[in-house]
């Protein structure tokens, strides 16, 4: 596991603008918050597949909230009062009788896997018919297909500093719509 | 969808962000909160006229000592309050002192004091109008900081709303003590320190309301 000033190394890097920073603090806390939630939903007695959505709505709030970091302070409580609040909020949002889960829970929890390539119930492809066509291009070439942004600024027949925009700005759309779904 | 690709996702282009931005945002909605406040009492309840006597100077830096170290005591913790996990770090309970100072004076202040004066010390002639006045002031100061706050992500969301309130009652109280003409400490522990204390009710009330993200 990564250590806290690791981490906060990581954060800081990534707050100046830092993309590659930026992923890898992101893996590394999701690897921390999927042990967080699954072990509390296991002792709220949640369904494990809520783990995924839980990490992944953190993640979003810890990328779109990251100028709420005090850099002078650790960064493990930050990150910690985030995954809690979000917590309680899902157990709030979904609260229903905890009467029908059974037991057996456990054992499913311990046995699934510990991997970033886990999935939530988000459906993205959904997500991305609610942008517009630009937007929606511009990250499938570029973030979905792997092209270059030439390569994508072609077959679009956008300029290239278009497309840059366009993923830009589609990428904050979309983190808004998934933070959105999430909450609905 | 898969979390390694909202991580690709979330780290391309990532922006360089300011963190100092949500507490400067707390500290502006302050300032134009109490700009709001003391053009209200200048300008609809109007200032005391006798502040050219010593008296009148004298209680007015006593009312002003007071709202003030509300104010800045109880914004002191805000900005901590204001960000993830703040509420372990501030140390929300000593926000009581300046209500405890005014309280310990105010009693010693009764205790020299004739028993038949006690009303009129506790009592002044105005304190209705100091009773509705501070904490309708403190509107427009409230709705300045916790539109500021939203925009940081407080995680305990009963006590930013109380410190907002608290901030807020402080600053309207500090514009109210310009024109309130009642000089005497236990009227300020009293109808100060309780708007104030309402106004943080108010606060703490409306938090998880107001303040959810």
């Amino acid at each position: 596991m990564t250590k806290e000033s690791d981490l906060k190394a990581l954060m800081t890097a990534s707050l100046q603008g830092d993309s590659n920073a930026h992923r890898s603090l992101l893996t590394a806390l999701s690897g921390h918050l999927r042990s967080y939630y699954k072990s509390r939903l296991l002792r709220s007695g949640r369904p494990a597949e809520e783990t995924e959505d839980l990490v992944q709505e953190a993640l979003i709030v810890i990328h779109t909230q990251r100028h709420t970091y005090d850099p002078e302070q650790p960064l493990t409580p930050w990150v910690y009062a985030i995954a809690r609040y979000k917590l309680i909020d899902h157990l709030r949002r979904t609260r229903t009788t905890t009467a029908d889960v059974p037991l057996e829970n456990a054992e499913y929890i311990l046995a699934s896997d510990d991997n970033a390539a886990a999935e939530s119930q988000l459906d993205l492809a959904k997500l991305f018919e609610r942008l517009p066509e630009r937007m929606r291009l511009s990250l499938q070439y570029v973030k979905i297909d792997g092209l270059s942004v030439a390569e994508a600024a072609d077959r679009s027949g956008m300029s290239p500093s278009a497309v840059k925009v366009n993923i830009h700005r589609g990428l904050k759309i979309l983190t808004a719509l998934i933070a959105g779904e999430t909450k609905a | 969808m898969k979390t390694n690709e909202l991580i690709s996702m979330l780290s391309s282009q990532v922006d360089p962000v300011d963190t100092r931005e949500v507490v400067r945002n707390v500290r502006i909605a302050i300032l134009v909160g109490a700009a709001a406040s003391l053009l209200a009492v200048v300008f609809v309840l109007g200032v005391r006229t006798d502040l050219n006597e010593i008296h009148a100077q004298v209680f007015l830096i006593a009312k002003l000592a007071f709202s003030l170290s509300v104010v800045i005591l109880a914004s002191h913790y805000l900005v901590k309050y204001i960000r993830p996990g703040g509420e372990f770090r501030g140390r929300f309970a000593l926000t009581v002192l300046p209500f405890l100072a005014i309280m310990i004076i105010a009693a010693i202040s009764l205790a020299t004091a004739p028993r038949s004066h006690w009303e009129t010390m506790v009592f002044g002639s105005y304190w209705l109008e100091c009773l509705i006045a501070i904490p309708t002031v403190a509107v427009v100061p409230f709705a300045a900081i916790m539109s500021a706050v939203r925009l940081a992500a407080p995680t305990d969301l009963v006590r930013t709303g109380a410190l907002a309130g608290l901030v807020a009652g402080g600053v309207s109280a500090t514009a109210y003590a310009l024109h309130c003409m009642d000089d005497l400490l236990p009227f300020i522990a009293l109808w100060y320190g309780g708007t104030i204390v309402l106004c943080t009710v108010a606060g703490a009330v409306l938090g998880p309301k107001l303040l959810r993200w």
